[in-house]
């Protein structure tokens, strides 16, 4: 295998790690806090891919005037639409903000997310708290399924395309940074973005619980919810807090996956899937256990699947995740870092 | 699903025993094929003033947009059957047939169903549409996989089967039903059309490499546009499978520009084309060079409906498709401002193959004289037909699959509406995409009514 082939696929295990490290995450901190086993997770990436698509319609709100020099389709003489923005800032701010919409919606995103999960856990999750973890599942399994429709009755069932900004567009030839020939070693930009804002949201997170009294107290609550209680901390509110945190991390994730692929309503289920395989084998509750396993997942996936690797093993590319959560959990029965303790009688 | 209520039975009198006495009487006189008429001659045979016809699409699932496009389609040619609207295409089809009320004199109601782009679904739809609602045809689309299983249903049922948007050699090849009619085209045709298109544009030195969906459509589709463009000189440097569920290509496209191959062939549909597509863009295929040549990327099967939702990245792009709403014959004209006036924008190819196929089946209705699946299909056999927006058209007999020209599109460099996303680059006749009917094997069988 040539070395550029191989970090290619270094380079697009990272990328794809990234939006499962991230996903997993918040699954991983509600699961920590809370003990619920969120199904629902995956649609809230999903949600927060649909904040960068209505940013983009709000952005593109337009006025219309017809030409009539030119006709439609039925020969009526055509509108021209003219966004708002254009009209209110100038063409030239108007044009730079429909451009960056996708970074701009996460100011969008985190409010929002923030709010759709409080209202989840206040006003749905926690009154599963004391039930069985399959009525959790469940009822957060079925929640999915009504946030994709309604996402879906609103904005229809095909892909909306959602561009990065123009800045961002095309690709980086890494492999002449590092002395390779043109052209050997090429990789999107808006990839390398997101892998970088990834790092810095992980970074962000773990710096949230290690260096803040309030991340001291959900540590301490994660650890020990009774003592923290008997303390006269109402830890339950704290939790409610991680829970709005954990949907924010998946909804910006989303926001910043949308010029990646174009979202639609399913992107949730195609994810959630994975990540509780990225948790499982990272470790029930372990924050960097999620994060590690992202990454070793999404680099296993992508050397997979290579056209190499799959003429060697037919059907590898899509059995792989799956294959070495097995032999990890065989290894390591609590998975990579977990706890003894968690989710154990 | 809705149900139709049937009259309920009436005691009889003396006048209806009166009446029945004469009427045997008179057919007791008249020749034997006339006796048959009282006996069911096929299953559903209509007997009231209405005809049921069973819409079969995908209202769920990733597919579900186009499948509301075929249901206005739908809706729309029972409106012009009815005697409704403008008429639509009925004014340009060359067939006369049909005068707007409804088929043999009876109103055309319907029903439809949700195929959810699943085999099993899309069968248990069509069963409960002809057992419980007494559908007398089914016709639906937009997944070879479920076209295939709806027609053998339909074929055991002993009803006609229309199919919608289906693609793959399999639907009239090995799998062809003699119950099951295809008005839209496949991918032979696709390779066959688009093949000497890429060899005028990218010359006929080239080397494919080609992404393929793992699913039947995928397999056809790859295997016709590699013969034919092996055929002008191309050389397959790989060809490698995609699982069907897969949303991000990267992996598989991260390899394609160190491969040696020059022009990437994406034998994507819906979904998996806009995620390969702007994966191959943004790893910047589209600006790439390889053997001294540009780099190139060519997606058989095309839709506006799925060029929306890869945006930008289509432009450029060659592809085939059945029908597209900016011809300018008369026929599609007609269909355009019928459809576009009722919804608000142009109908897509699935739109379009729909309605035609409703049209036709009520056209050979009309010129059997019954709605005997057998008669039906001895009228659409062989029947050659204009004026539905793909110029002259053959029903070829030995398969049931139609002989039409096949657009060759490129992806609009600068689109003028939302909606004006590709141009037509060629027109191929139906001859160039013509093959012998044996070549994909199957047997249609015999046609069956279902008694």
């Amino acid at each position: 295998m040539e070395l550029s082939a191989f970090l290619l696929q270094v380079l697009n295990g990272l990328d794809k790690g990234s939006a499962y490290a991230l996903i997993a995450l918040g699954l991983t901190l509600i699961f920590g806090t809370l003990g619920v086993v969120n199904f629902a997770h995956g649609a809230l990436f999903m949600i927060g891919a649909f904040c960068a698509v209505a940013l983009q319609r709000i952005l593109s709100i337009s006025t219309i005037t017809l030409d009539e020099t030119k006709t439609d389709f039925l020969g009526n003489p055509l509108k021209i639409k003219t966004p708002i923005v254009e009209e209110w800032f100038g063409e030239a701010t108007g044009q730079l903000l429909i451009d960056w919409s996708v970074p701009l919606a996460i100011l969008l995103a985190i409010p929002v997310m923030m709010l759709i999960g409080f209202i989840m856990e206040r006003g749905l999750i926690k009154h599963f708290y004391k039930r069985p973890h399959s009525d959790q599942i469940l009822v957060t399994f079925g929640l999915a399924i009504v946030l994709a429709e309604l996402i879906k009755a609103y904005y229809g069932a095909n892909q909306i395309s959602v561009p990065a900004p123009d800045m961002f567009i095309g690709s980086f030839d890494f492999g002449m940074l590092i002395g390779m020939a043109k052209g050997k070693l090429i990789y999107p930009y808006w990839r390398i973005v997101y892998f970088l804002f990834a790092l810095l949201i992980i970074g962000l997170v773990f710096a949230f619980l290690q260096f803040t009294t309030f991340g001291m107290v959900v540590r301490a609550g994660m650890a020990d919810r009774e003592t923290v209680g008997l303390l006269g901390i109402n830890i339950d509110k704290r939790f409610t807090i991680m829970f709005g945190i954990a949907a924010s991390v998946a909804g910006v994730a989303g926001v910043m996956y949308t010029p990646i692929n174009s979202p639609s309503y399913t992107m949730g289920m195609d994810f959630l899937v994975i990540s509780f395989v990225v948790v499982v084998v990272g470790g029930m509750g372990s924050l960097g256990g999620a994060v590690l396993a992202g990454f070793i997942l999404g680099i296993l996936e992508s050397f997979a699947s290579m056209r190499v690797v799959i003429e060697a093993i037919p059907g590898i590319n899509q059995v792989v995740i799956y294959l070495a959560a097995i032999v990890i959990l065989l290894a390591r029965p609590r998975g990579l870092l977990g706890r003894k303790g968690v989710m154990e009688s | 699903m809705s149900k139709k209520k049937t009259p309920p039975m009436s005691a009889w009198n003396r006048r209806d025993v009166l009446k029945a006495g004469a009427a045997s009487g008179v057919i007791a006189g008249a020749p034997m094929f006339f006796s048959r008429a009282h006996a069911a001659d096929y299953i559903n045979e209509p007997t009231g003033k209405t005809v049921t016809l069973g819409f079969n699409v995908p209202q769920s699932g990733a597919y579900a947009d186009e499948g509301a496009d075929e249901l206005r389609a739908y809706q729309l040619a029972v409106e012009h059957l009815n005697g409704g609207g403008d008429g639509g295409m009925m004014n340009t089809f060359s067939s006369k047939a049909l005068k707007g009320n409804g088929i043999l004199g009876r109103k055309v109601e319907y029903v439809t169903g949700d195929t959810q782009t699943k085999p099993d679904a899309a069968r248990a739809s069509a069963r409960s549409m002809i057992e419980k609602d007494g559908a007398i045809m089914i016709t639906g689309g937009s997944s070879s996989g479920v076209a295939v299983a709806v027609q053998a249903l339909c074929q055991e049922a002993g009803v006609i089967f229309m199919a919608g948007l289906t693609h793959s050699n399999d639907t009239t090849g090995k799998d062809k039903k003699a119950n099951g009619f295809r008005h839209f085209f496949n991918s032979y045709m696709s390779g066959a059309a688009l093949a000497p298109i890429l060899g005028e544009n990218y010359g006929t030195d080239r080397k494919a490499y080609h992404l393929t969906a793992d699913y039947n459509w995928g397999y056809t589709t790859e295997e016709a546009v590699k013969t034919s463009t092996e055929a002008m000189g191309w050389e397959t440097v790989a060809a490698v499978k995609t699982p069907l569920s897969q949303t991000d290509f990267s992996s598989y496209v991260a390899p394609v520009q160190a491969s040696g191959a020059d022009v990437l062939i994406l034998n994507h549909y819906g979904a998996n084309m806009v995620n390969s597509l702007t994966s191959a863009v943004q790893f910047g295929l589209r600006a790439a060079q390889a053997n001294g040549k540009n780099f190139e990327i060519v997606v058989p099967l095309y839709s506006r409906l799925m060029a929306k939702g890869a945006g930008e990245n289509v432009k450029g792009i060659f592809g085939s498709t059945n029908w597209h709403w900016s011809l300018q014959d008369e026929g599609s004209q007609a269909f355009v401002k019928s459809f576009g006036e009722k919804y608000g924008f142009p109908p897509s190819q699935a739109a379009h193959t729909t309605y035609v196929q409703t049209l036709l089946y009520a056209d050979a209705c009309e010129r059997a004289g019954t709605h005997n699946p057998c008669g039906v299909g001895a009228a659409l056999e062989g029947f050659e037909f204009d004026g539905l927006g793909n110029g002259k058209t053959l029903y070829r007999a030995e398969d049931h699959q139609c002989f039409k020209d096949v657009l060759v599109v490129k992806g609009k460099e600068n689109p003028t509406s939302e909606f004006d996303l590709l141009e037509i680059v060629e027109v191929t006749p139906a001859s160039k995409v013509t093959y012998d009917a044996s070549i994909f094997g199957g047997e249609l069988g015999t046609c069956n009514p279902g008694v």
